[in-house]
Order: C-alpha cells, then structure tokens, then sequence
C-alpha cells in the first residue's frame, strides 16, 4: 500500500519531468548512435604516394588492395606531400628494395598502411622469406576483415585469394564466437549499453533521492508510519518500471536500428539491464547520502562510474598490473557488462550468465539493506 | 496537576545534543487532552528540535517522551499525530491534489474516504480551488496552508504543528485558529510553536522556551500573574531576564 504510494508518486514525478525522461531516454540512443558512426565507419583506405621508380612493380600490386594509389614523380615531391599530411605513406625505391615511409601520427592510418603493404608483398612473392612468410600471417586476419560474409566457417574463401593451391601459405580463418565482419562496436556495444544504463540511473536515481532530503520530503515522509524499507523499495519499483521501459528502448535500438551484434535471448539482455539499473539505482541513493546538493552528486561520476567503464572490459585488461585488475570485482558494471557481452556475442543462456547475474544481484542487495540502514539517521526506527 | 486528566503527550527530563552540544535540557512537559499547547521561544530556542521529538521523528539524547502512554520513538505511534513541519515539505512538480493524495496513502487513507478528506481538509485552509495547480505555483502562504491540510487529512488525535501561521494573512489566520479550535472541541490535541507573542494568548497554556531551558508553564493567565505583568511579551522578557 505504502510502497504503492511510493512507486505511483516517482512515476507521477517523472511525467512532470519531460527532461529527465528525454534524458534517460533520448541521450544514451543518441550517444550510441554516434558511437556507432564513430566506430562502425567501413575499413579506412589509406592514401600511399608512389614514386617513379616503384611504381611499376608494386604499385600494381597495391592497387589491388584496399588503398589509394597517387605517383609521384620525384622522391622530394612525394616527400613534400608526406609533410603535407595529404597522403599516408611513401613507397620508393631505394637501392632496388622498396622502402615505406609512414607519415606516422595516426595509428589507425599506419596500420592500414602496413596491413595493404604486407598483402601487397605478399602477393608479389608467393614463394616467400621468412620474414614475408611472417607478415603473410597478419595480413590474413586483416584480409579477414574485407572479406568475411558473416558466416562463421568460411575461412577457405580467403584462403582462394592467392590461388597457389599451397596450404601452409594462408591458414584457414574461422571464428568461434562473432565473425569477420564484428566491428569495434559489436564488441563494445554490450557494454556501452550497461554502462549508459547505468550512468543515468545512477545519476538521477542519485539526485532524486538527494532532492528528497534537501527538501525535507524525507523528513516529512519519514513523520508518517511508512517503514524504512517501504520507501527503498517504492523507490526501486518506480525507478524499476521507468528503467524497463528506458532498457527495452535502448536494447532494442542498439539491436534492431543499429544493429549490433546479438546473438543470444533479448530476455536476458532485459534482465540483465533491469539488474543493472535496480543496482545503479540503489548505489545512486545509497552515494547521495554523501553529497550536500546535486553538483557533489555529479563530483561521484569520475570517482564511481568512469573507473568502472574502463574496468568493465571495454579495454583488455591483461596488461594492467594484476592488483589494478582485480579492482574490477568489487565493480558492479563489470558483472553486467561481462554478462551483456557473454549474452549478445557469445549467445549464452542462463548457466553461461548466472554467475554474474547472482553477483549483480548481490550487490543490488546489498546496496538496498545499505540504504534502508542509513535511513536510520533520519529516523531511528 | 490535575490527576484526573492523564497527558496525551508528556516528556521527562528530556535532552537532546547534537554533536556534544547540548541544544535541550530538562524539558518536563505535560500536554492535556484537547488543548492548545504553545511553545512559545526565540529564534534558536530548540522549538523546532522539541517538536520533532514529540512528534517522533527524532530521538531524546536523554529522557523519555510518551504518546497516550506509550514511549516514543516508536513507528506505529507515527499514525496518531498529524506533523506540519516548519519548512514546506511538498513535491513542487507534483500538483497540490497529487501531494495530498500521497500523503493520505501514507496514512493509509484510500478510495472514497481519500477523496471526501482531500476536499475537506482543502476547504478549511481555502484552497479547494487551486488543487490541480503545481505546488511550485503556490505562493508562500499557500504552501503553508497546503502543509497543514496535509498535516490534518488523517484526522489524528494529535496535531503537531511547528510555525502554523507564518506568511498566512490575518483573515485566514483567524479562520485557522477557529478550525484549530473546532478541532479541540472534538477532542484532538494541538501543540504548535511561534514565536509571535499574540498567538500566545490564543493558546490554552504555554510553556516559554529560552535556551533549550522552559522558562515556564502555564495558561496566560498564570504567567501573568507570577510575573506580575500584564502582556505576555513582558512576562518573557521578565522570566528570561530572572533566569540569567
Ligand atoms: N541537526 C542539528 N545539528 C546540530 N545542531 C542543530 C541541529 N538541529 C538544530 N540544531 C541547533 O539547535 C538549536 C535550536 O534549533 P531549533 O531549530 O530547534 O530552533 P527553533 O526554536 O525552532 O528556532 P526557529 O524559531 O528559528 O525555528 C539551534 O542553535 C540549531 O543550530
Ligand atoms: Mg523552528
């Protein structure tokens, strides 16, 4: 009864709040959108000068792949432009053996470089040296990319590339999990979307529940019989029915509009962004506690949230020191995120995901008997 | 004391600190059945620190405040007071009708008994007409007065009232006081603060709060008499003043 006074006037108070509402449910599709833009353009051509001199051999071979072929007639012209940053590399020839010179600032761009150089030695010299036999290695999984159809076994089309019929030149691609085609944002994607979830809930869950005692609403609230409990859970059940509808929107969205990756059942994805916001909403209360008004409230979201977004596994976390590392269990995000990824990548069911999911709850859990114990400094019993 | 009458609501060697320091001290109170019981004391005094105490929200440090017989803080006994707290307590997005319709389910008040308070409660502070407007449209007094209609809706035997009529015209002060007294006679009790000297008068007895101390207590009448003066103002100036 009291709980359904609590849940009724949350919802009340997020019809009256249009901007919080577009907030919680227009930002993060935006966000993702860009994302997506950002992340899922096609493969980047990369601009390689070519002098007189190797244009003949390689430049052929180049053109071939996937890059923009501009000669140069004189090693200082193709240089100038090099400095101009209007081309990405410099093939020449020097001394008979073809040299590259990378402009060097963009990663992203020198990698490309490299990748269309190697595929272009590679196909020059079939009977390879070592050290060619070597990057013919790289340069199948990056072939991978422009090839892949989606299927998971179809490694042996990249293997008709060369046509040498030698099976030790080009080994066979085949995925186990996602495919050639899976881009940055597929594979972020999962966690991008707990992680938004997560964010905003935080956050207005966060200050609405801190409006509420700097108001004296709590104060007044807690003058009548409701239970300590009563109102926590009011609160989770409004803020649970307003984040289902804000997870069914953005999952959906990510899905079906942008669509990212999703192998496994949308019902998990549910339950698990359900959990997610239920956990980000009782940390949210449970933090507010420590800030005097909503500026301290947004101070939180570099010290809680952004250390759980790079902890989550949207970077790999092999390199980081093993104590850093291990930081990421006492993270919520990490759970959901785990999950998410272990959901819409890898398509697993309930035993694949339970773990994180009971860990997830534990901590919504906890958060919650946190929160109904610190209410005790507003109201003994 | 009149043994025949036992206190709604009494407190015995009441304190209450904060933080070592002592804002309370040795409160004794007795309040009757259907009086109007003033705390009367200046800005600071420990009114409002008195009130939360009697309406069982906050907890003595030291002491024991009881309720028709039972100790407080205690949760049940929430549901016979009715709480005006001193700054307005209102969900400013909400419209004033959906504040009282929550309060009221606080309160376990539903369906048509809801309803029938709601208009109730409304008419006597005079806003029947303005229930659909937001509570960040109501202007000072007006949020006052939807504070207090909040305060009466569950119809409790005990009324706490803490600043009542501040930013509330004379007219519609006047109409309060009249509806507290109507109250009275069907037997609730009331307790409020000011600290404006002639509402005092208005009050059945007094106690005056100076310090966190009760200077004194008793109808008008009697603290002039033991003061030996003629307007209250003068009897709490005297009373503090011997107090030093
Ligand atoms: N939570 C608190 N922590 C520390 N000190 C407090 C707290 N609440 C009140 N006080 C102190 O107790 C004293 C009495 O405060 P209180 O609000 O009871 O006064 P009051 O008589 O209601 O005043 P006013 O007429 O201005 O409302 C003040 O000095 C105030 O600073
Ligand atoms: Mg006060």
């Amino acid at each position: 009864m009291r709980i359904r006074a609590v849940i009724l006037r949350t919802l009340r108070q997020f019809r009256r709040d249009k901007r919080t509402v577009a907030l919680m449910f227009i930002a993060p599709l935006l966000v993702l959108t860009l994302m997506n833009l950002v992340f899922n353009g096609s493969a980047y051509v990369p601009r390689i000068g070519i002098t007189e001199g190797a244009a003949d051999t390689f430049g052929e071979a180049l053109t071939t792949q996937n890059a923009k072929v501009i000669p140069y007639p004189s090693d200082e012209q193709a240089e100038q432009a090099l400095e101009d940053n209007k081309i990405d590399a410099v093939v020449s020839l020097q001394g008979g053996k073809p040299a590259v010179k990378l402009e060097g600032s963009d990663p992203t761009a020198s990698r490309a470089v490299m990748s269309v150089i190697q595929n272009a030695a590679a196909s020059l010299l079939p009977a390879a040296s070592p050290s060619a036999a070597a990057n013919a290695d790289g340069s199948a999984s990056a072939s991978g990319n422009g090839n892949g159809n989606g299927n998971v076994y179809n490694g042996n089309r990249n293997g008709n590339r060369n046509g040498n019929g030698n099976p030790l030149a080009q080994p066979e691609i085949s995925y186990l999990h996602g495919s050639g085609d899976m881009s940055t944002i597929d594979h972020i994607g999962p966690v991008l979307i707990g992680f938004f979830i997560f964010f905003f809930v935080f956050l207005i869950a966060g200050v609405a529940f801190l409006r509420e005692r700097t108001s004296g609403t709590l104060e007044r609230l807690l003058a009548s019989p409701i239970r300590r409990s009563e109102l926590v859970l009011g609160y989770l059940g409004g803020f649970g029915l307003f984040t289902l509808a804000q997870a069914l929107l953005i999952t959906w969205y990510s899905i079906k509009v942008l669509g990212i990756v999703m192998t496994g059942s949308f019902g998990y994805v549910l339950l698990l962004t359900l959990l997610l916001s239920m956990t980000a909403l009782t940390l949210g209360m449970l933090m507010s506690a420590y800030a005097s008004n909503e500026l301290q409230m947004i101070q939180f979201i570099p010290i809680i949230i952004v250390p759980q977004l790079f902890l989550s596994g949207l970077f790999n976390l092999d390199t980081l020191p093993d104590w850093l590392a291990a930081l990421r269990f006492i993270m919520p995000l990490y759970f959901g995120a785990q999950a998410m990824t272990d959901v819409m990548i890898r398509g697993q069911g309930w035993s694949g995901i339970a773990a994180d999911l009971w860990s997830l709850a534990g901590y919504c859990v906890l958060f919650t008997l946190l929160n109904i114990a610190a209410l005790r400094k507003h109201r003994k019993i | 004391m009149n043994s025949s009458l036992s206190p709604v609501l009494s407190a015995s060697r009441v304190s209450r600190s904060f933080a070592g320091k002592t804002i309370l001290s040795d409160i004794d109170l007795d309040i009757r059945p259907a009086e109007i019981f003033g705390l009367l004391g200046p800005s600071g005094s420990g009114k409002t620190t008195l009130v939360k105490m009697l309406a069982g929200i906050d907890a003595p440090t030291t002491g024991q405040i009881r309720l028709l017989g039972t100790l407080l803080p205690k949760r049940s006994m929430l549901q016979q007071i009715g709480y005006m707290a001193q700054a307005d307590a209102l969900y400013n997005e909400l419209t004033a009708r959906e504040n009282m319709e929550f309060f009221a389910a606080l309160y376990g008040l539903r369906g048509k008994r809801r309803s029938v308070r709601i208009e109730e409660t409304a008419g006597l502070v005079g806003l029947s007409e303005h229930l659909s407007k937001k509570a960040w449209q109501y202007s000072g007094g007006m949020k006052r007065r939807l504070s207090l209609a909040i305060a009466l809706l569950h119809e409790p035997p005990v009324l706490l009232l803490d600043e009542p009529t501040v930013g509330i015209d004379p007219v519609l002060r006047r109409s309060i006081w009249a509806e507290l007294r109507k109250l009275t006679g069907k037997g609730t009790t009331v307790v409020l603060t000011t600290h404006v000297m002639d509402e005092a008068d208005k009050c059945d007895r007094l106690a005056m709060i100076r310090d966190g101390r009760i200077l004194a207590e008793g109808s008008t009448a009697e603290l002039l008499r033991q003061t030996d003066t003629d307007q209250i103002e003068d009897a709490f100036i005297k009373l503090g003043g011997a107090g030093q």
